[in-house]
Formats: structure tokens, C-alpha cells, sequence
């Protein structure tokens, strides 16, 4: 669950962000606790911890004394944001980098890309 | 951080032998630190002298502040799992958890007969008479359920098997998370308890060669792998702990976080990474100790 050579508290950040990705968590709802998610993935409370901070220094979580940590309005947009801005780094500069190594243009990428797309129609939009 | 233990130029000496070469280190108020190193790196040595059990031949050692030698106000404070306890030859388990109860203040009764159960030891059966791993269940019991401000636990899960072991990592973590103290973790099996483990000491050949916490350590080493001369103008200037080869192929272990220009390089020069677990990491630390240079944390 928890992978080697990462921080685990950018991992534990990571994973409570793609739970309000994808909507399992929702704005204003209660993000699990520090205890729960150090239980749940079996790592150090401190770690865990240091993760949920990260999310409440972004303002994606917030905490609400005597209660919890909850997650902030307009978190999921902001997480959209950012994730769309690093995609090109995190997923195309590796993809082209492999594309140049095995002789792909790009032309024959995006050709790929759209070959795959009408093959394989997107879950989310079949009814 | 607030250090519950200090260590300072603590050395020990066993007539030809430095067990411990002028350690200076401290152990994090509330936190849970791996103690790691190989055989007679002198962790065991080290843990018993903090507990009193043993002599500093120089330095001196404080736990809350105060000496442990002959102290009882600092010594009930403190429990010491070893991985060779002895017990007397006659006396049942149930006799070790009774001691256990009259001398740590804050044993709790039911969560040890809850662990008695979970780890299935027969507690009618004479100490003498258990198995290696039942022992272990035996100490480990105690180490949780004594809930002591300060516990070390040497090597604790000798006998006991992936399902006992896993066991006594949760139920330690889930009663440090309610009951936060703490805890000393001595372990070979460092992949097991790398994601416990909130600091890392790790001794070597009597001396300490890291002290950080375990979140700066992770991701501090990184192999690097590909055509060799890529791989050589790559590490050319960096630290390199390890390398191998095969054929025209080259990994070498490098020490320091990537930066992104790091990562872009890599990329550019057709390289691939791969992650060095922590154990990985001590692996090849204590492997090549003596031309590496001790690496602490700027952050404790």
C-alpha cells in the first residue's frame, strides 16, 4: 500500500487527495483521523499526522477544534488545478521520452492516443 | 524535540574490545526510534547501559534527566525486552506478568490477557517449557502491556512467526497511537518496521553513523541504472554508496534527495531510478561504513 523510496506523508496526503478526486471524500465532510490512517495503511501516528498537516497548510483540509478535520469548500477544484497542471510533467514528459527512445513521433502518439480513446470508450460516459 | 534520553560520549569497553566508541545520541520524548545495525554493532550493549544493567566504562547516560544507575524513581519508568530474558526455571508466564504488574505502574491487566490470547500462549505451561517464539510472546507481552514511559524492545520477535509478528506491530502501534511513549526498536528486519519507525539510529561498529528521522531518510538514496557511461557522468560528484554491473549496464546507489533539474537529467539521458528502501539503505551503509562519513538530519 505504502511504496518504498517516497516520503509516507507525502503518499498519506496523496491518498486523502484522490479520495476527494474522485468523490469518495466530500467537501465538508470528516477526513479520517490521524489514528485511523496510521492503523489503516500500519505506519507511525507521526507520519500520518505530518501528511494531514500538509493537507490543512494547503487549506484542503481544515481543522475544526474539538471535532476533527474536515475537508475545505472548493478543495476538489483547487486539487483539479494542480493536478492538471503537473500532468504534462508527471505523465507526457515520460511518455514522449519513451516514444523518442523506440522511434514514435509525437504525430504518432497522438494518433495512439486518439486510436485508444474511440476504441476504448471513457466508464464514465457510457450510461 | 524533546530528548527523554541523553547519551553523551558513552564508551564501553570489554577488555580488547570497544563495544562503544564515544556514542553521543538521544532518544526522542514519545516516538518511536529504530535502533539499527548488525550483529555486535553494540545495540544491545547500548540499550543496557541506559537501563542500568550493564557499566559505562566512560560517559554518562541520563533518562528523564537523571542518572538510571541505582535510581528506582527512573528505573520503574523504564522496561527492557530482551531478546535472551531469563526467567526463573520453575515459574509459568502467568508468574512473569505478576512481577511485571508490581513493578510497572502503569501495567494494564486486561490488554496483557487480551495479547496472552491473540499470541495464544499457554499459560500453564512452565517458561522452561515454551517454545522459542512463546518466549518471545512472553516479553513482547510484557513490553506492551507494561505501557512504560521508555521501552526497548531487542530484537523481540526471535521464533515468532509472520503472523505473530504482525501482531505485535499492530498492537503496538495501535496502543502507542492511545497510549503515546517511548519506544525503542531494535530490528534486523527493517523492511518490517521501516513504516513504524518515526527515527532512525544506526550504530555501527560501536559508533553512531545516522541519526534522522525516518521521513528524511526515505527517498535520501536513490540507484541509479543504465548504460554505464551515462550512469558514470551522472554520478560523477555525488556520493555513491554501492554500484554493480552488468555487462555495459550500471547501478549505482547515490545518497541525496533528487532535485526536479535532477530528475530532467535523468530523463534526458535515458536513465531509470529505483527506490532504496530503508533497509536497503542501512544495508549498504553498515556494508561500506568505513568510507562513508556519518550523516545526521540537520532536522533533530
Amino acid at each position: 500500500m505504502v511504496e518504498e523510496g517516497r516520503a509516507i506523508f507525502l503518499q498519506i496526503a496523496q491518498s486523502v487527495e484522490d479520495a476527494i478526486l474522485d468523490g469518495s471524500l466530500a467537501e465538508e465532510a470528516q477526513a479520517p483521523s490521524t489514528n485511523e490512517l496510521a492503523a489503516f495503511h500500519r505506519i507511525n501516528p507521526a507520519t500520518a499526522a505530518k501528511g494531514i498537516n500538509l493537507l490543512v497548510d494547503k487549506g484542503v483540509l481544515q481543522k475544526r477544534r474539538g471535532i476533527g478535520m474536515f475537508v475545505a469548500t472548493g478543495a476538489r477544484e483547487a486539487l483539479l488545478t494542480e493536478r492538471r497542471t503537473g500532468f504534462a510533467d508527471r505523465f507526457l514528459d515520460p511518455l514522449l521520452a519513451e516514444a523518442r527512445a523506440i522511434g514514435l513521433s509525437p504525430a504518432d502518439v497522438a494518433d495512439l492516443i486518439h486510436q485508444r480513446t474511440t476504441s476504448t470508450p471513457d466508464p464514465r460516459s457510457t450510461p | 524535540m524533546t530528548a527523554v534520553i541523553e547519551v553523551d560520549h558513552l564508551t564501553k569497553r570489554y577488555r580488547e574490545t570497544l563495544a562503544l566508541d564515544d556514542v553521543t545520541v538521544t532518544f526522542a520524548e514519545n516516538a518511536i526510534t529504530g535502533l539499527l545495525g548488525r550483529n555486535g554493532a553494540g545495540k544491545t550493549t547500548l540499550m543496557s547501559i541506559i537501563t542500568a544493567q550493564n557499566f559505562a566504562t566512560q560517559g554518562t547516560v541520563r533518562a528523564f534527566g537523571a542518572e538510571p544507575y541505582e535510581n528506582a524513581a527512573v528505573l520503574s519508568r523504564m522496561c527492557f525486552v530482551r531478546e535472551s530474558q531469563q526467567y526463573q526455571d520453575e515459574s509459568k508466564p502467568h508468574h512473569a506478568f505478576a512481577a511485571a504488574r508490581m513493578f510497572f505502574a502503569n501495567w494494564d491487566q486486561q490488554l496483557a490477557e487480551s495479547l496472552v490470547e491473540e499470541f495464544r500462549l499457554p499459560m500453564n505451561r512452565t517458561i522452561k517449557k515454551l517454545s522459542r517464539g512463546q518466549l518471545s510472546a512472553v516479553g513482547v507481552i510484557i513490553g506492551i502491556a507494561s505501557r512504560a514511559e521508555i521501552t526497548f524492545f531487542d530484537e523481540p520477535y526471535l521464533g515468532l512467526d509472520a503472523v505473530a509478528r504482525q501482531v505485535f506491530y499492530d498492537r503496538l502501534l495501535a496502543d502507542y497511537a492511545s497510549h503515546p511513549r517511548t519506544i525503542v526498536l531494535s530490528s534486523h528486519l527493517i523492511d518490517e518496521i521501516a513504516h513504524l519507525i518515526e527515527n532512525v539510529v544506526v550504530i555501527d561498529d560501536g559508533r553512531i553513523i545516522v541519526d534522522t528521522d525516518a521521513e528524511s531518510l526515505r527517498g535520501e538514496a536513490t540507484t541509479i541504472v543504465g548504460e554505464r557511461s551515462a550512469v558514470e557522468t551522472f554520478t560523477l560528484g555525488r556520493r555513491v554508496i554501492h554500484t554493480d554491473a552488468l555487462g555495459n549496464t550500471m547501478a549505482a546507489t547515490v545518497l541525496g534527495q533528487l532535485t526536479e533539474a535532477d530528475r530532467h537529467a535523468l530523463t534526458q539521458a535515458g536513465l531509470d531510478t529505483e527506490p532504496v528502501s530503508l533497509q536497503q539503505l542501512v544495508v549498504r551503509m553498515t556494508q561500506h561504513a568505513h568510507q562513508t562519513s556519518p550523516m545526521n538530519g540537520a532536522s533533530r
